[in-house]
């Protein structure tokens, strides 16, 4: 009898799930084999490429400008913080030099991009989680930033603002102005949000303790961004490699201490404030410096400046041989691109370093002995984007 | 804090360009020296930031492996380069970094760089089924097969590329 119950139990077979890639909480199109032992994760094995566009492939097949468009389509909730990225990495490569006040703009527009893409992250996090109100208050606000890209270079989304060398164009009258009052009334509206989330006893209890990573382990699985600074480790490039004249604004980063999916979500919101500090010291500066944009007049009036503009536009333009590594702070953690340039008016390899790909092969890492559940707190706090991920 | 440590190091080459260290390693020291670089104090470069492949198509070391190391206490980066032809195969980094294993996944995917004592070398962003290597150089940018619901069928069908006409790669050598 005793015999009997024993061998029943050794034929109990763990059970396999699928989920995805039609899950609204898989971000996208994320397919999870889950190997399940009652509710409880034994394995975790996503498979990715669903979305895979060959964006390396097809941008050593275009000229530096041409290419430039595909980075907005990578992480498509943060655009410009890709193309400045992009951008960085030509001026690196042929030694451009960027004025002040196109440096503030980027600066100002990363920033923005930065309360974009957090704006989604916490609010799509508690809409997986079953908070629906924070995400259609955080859409409203996401709305209106997305309105300055439009009023910036007429793209709601995929701008194609950060040029190499600077921006396309200076910014439009009364920009400014709008830019500072959304900031003013911003501050309120997150305020709402924390009412609505931080001491939610729902919300606290489905991501305190969950997906804990310790900095041992956040600096082995090859993290950045929010996921390594949760871990306790002050690491943001930010302040520590400044690009684009980071290094003259004031602002603080957020820490954690305990490094779960609820120190990440303070540490998102309190970065969307130091975003705010830093949006209204760029406005500052913008509003001191006047405009040192060419003129597109003269290409418009004189034969010679057509030509050699419609040569720029088609054959592009020569980037010295050499190979360099560029990263910047993108709001989901570093964002590099590794460019080999031939001497020819096309990139010869750009790898792109995509902060996701890291932070999802950790996903089998951290959801090992969690609840089924918990997975998709994880892959909220994860706050993945297949753009970037696939490629 | 690279210097002190650099006549212990079995290095091929030492380039810096633009503030931007990179190393050159034979495949055979590259184990030894990612490991010395991670655990040594000095170096403590211990967060692979990524890998990544490179295609020189007609020279005798094809294949170029880039590791890119990054320490979070010193604030410096170092990159460590290792070149191999057609035939070769690399170890893999995993049981030194276990970010390594998607990284190398990717490069088997698109390079078809075979990595050695790879926990799990499958493909990762092509298709299941995907033949082929899709970032070497002498792979076509349409790629071979077209790939189509066949509603008789109800099955999705891959069939041979047909382009209505020829793919024009757009040079500009003569100087106007």
């Amino acid at each position: 009898m005793i015999l009997k119950k024993y061998e029943k139990l050794k034929n109990l077979q763990n059970f396999t799930i699928n989920f995805g890639p039609q899950h609204p909480a898989a971000h996208g199109v994320l397919r999870l084999i889950l190997e399940l032992s009652g509710e409880v994760i034994l394995r975790a094995d996503p498979h990715i490429g669903l979305l895979h566009r060959g964006t390396e492939k097809l941008i050593e097949n275009k000229t530096y400008l041409q290419a430039l468009p595909y980075f907005d389509r990578l992480d498509y909730v943060s655009m410009m913080a890709q193309e400045q990225a992009y951008s960085l990495a030509i001026e690196k490569l042929a030694n451009f030099n960027v004025s002040p006040r196109a440096q503030a703009i980027r600066v100002l527009f990363g920033e923005i991009t930065r309360l974009l893409n957090h704006m989604l992250a916490v609010g799509c996090h508690a809409l997986d989680v079953g908070a629906m109100t924070p995400f259609l208050w955080l859409f409203e606000e996401r709305e209106k930033l997305l309105e300055f890209y439009e009023r910036v270079s007429g793209a709601r989304m995929h701008a194609a603002y950060i040029r190499p060398g600077g921006v396309s164009s200076d910014l439009p009258l009364g920009l400014l102005d709008d830019i500072y009052s959304f900031a003013k009334q911003f501050i309120f509206r997150l305020n709402e949000m924390e009412e609505m989330l931080t001491c939610n006893r729902i919300w606290k209890e489905r991501l305190i303790d969950i997906g804990i990573i310790t900095a041992k382990d956040a600096i082995n699985l090859g993290f950045s961004g929010v996921m390594l600074r949760s871990a306790g480790i002050p690491w943001d490039l930010r302040k520590t490699q400044p690009y684009d004249g980071y290094e003259q604004y004031l602002f603080d980063i957020p820490v954690g201490n305990s490094g779960d999916c609820y120190d990440r979500y303070i540490m998102r919101v309190e970065e969307m404030r130091q975003s705010i500090r830093i949006i209204v010291q760029a406005i500052n500066f913008l509003s001191n410096i006047s405009s040192s944009f060419l003129q597109k007049i003269e290409s418009k009036t004189f034969m010679e400046s057509l030509i050699s503009h419609f040569k720029f536009c088609t054959e592009g333009f020569i980037v010295p041989v050499g190979e360099t590594y560029t990263a910047v702070e993108a709001p989901k953690g570093e964002f590099g691109i590794y460019l080999i340039s031939n001497g020819s008016e096309k990139p010869y390899r750009c790898k792109i370093k995509a902060p996701g790909f890291a932070h999802l092969q950790a996903l089998n890492f951290i959801c090992k002995g969690h609840l089924i559940a918990d997975v998709v707190t994880v892959i909220g706090t994860l706050d993945i984007v297949f753009g970037e991920i696939d490629r | 804090m690279i210097k002190g440590l650099i006549n212990l190091i079995p290095f091929f080459l030492l380039q810096e360009t633009r503030e931007e260290k990179i190393m050159l390693v034979t495949s055979e020291n590259l184990l030894i020296v990612l490991m010395f670089l991670k655990l040594h104090v000095f170096g403590q470069l211990n967060l692979l930031t990524c890998i990544s492949g490179v295609d020189f198509l007609g020279v005798n070391h094809r294949f170029c492996v880039i590791y890119e190391l990054l320490s979070v206490a010193f604030n410096t980066r170092l990159r460590i380069k290792v070149f191999i032809n057609a035939y070769e195969c690399l170890p893999s980094v995993c049981p030194i970094f276990i970010c390594a294993n998607w990284w190398e996944r990717e490069i088997w995917d698109m390079f078809g760089i075979f990595f050695k004592n790879h926990p799990d070398l499958r493909r990762i962003l092509t298709d299941y089924g995907f033949d082929g290597f899709p970032l070497r150089k002498d792979f076509p940018l349409c790629g071979y097969v077209d790939l189509r619901y066949n509603p008789n069928k109800r099955l999705i069908v891959s069939e041979p590329i047909e382009l209505t006409q020829n793919f024009r790669s757009f040079t500009f050598e003569s100087q106007w």
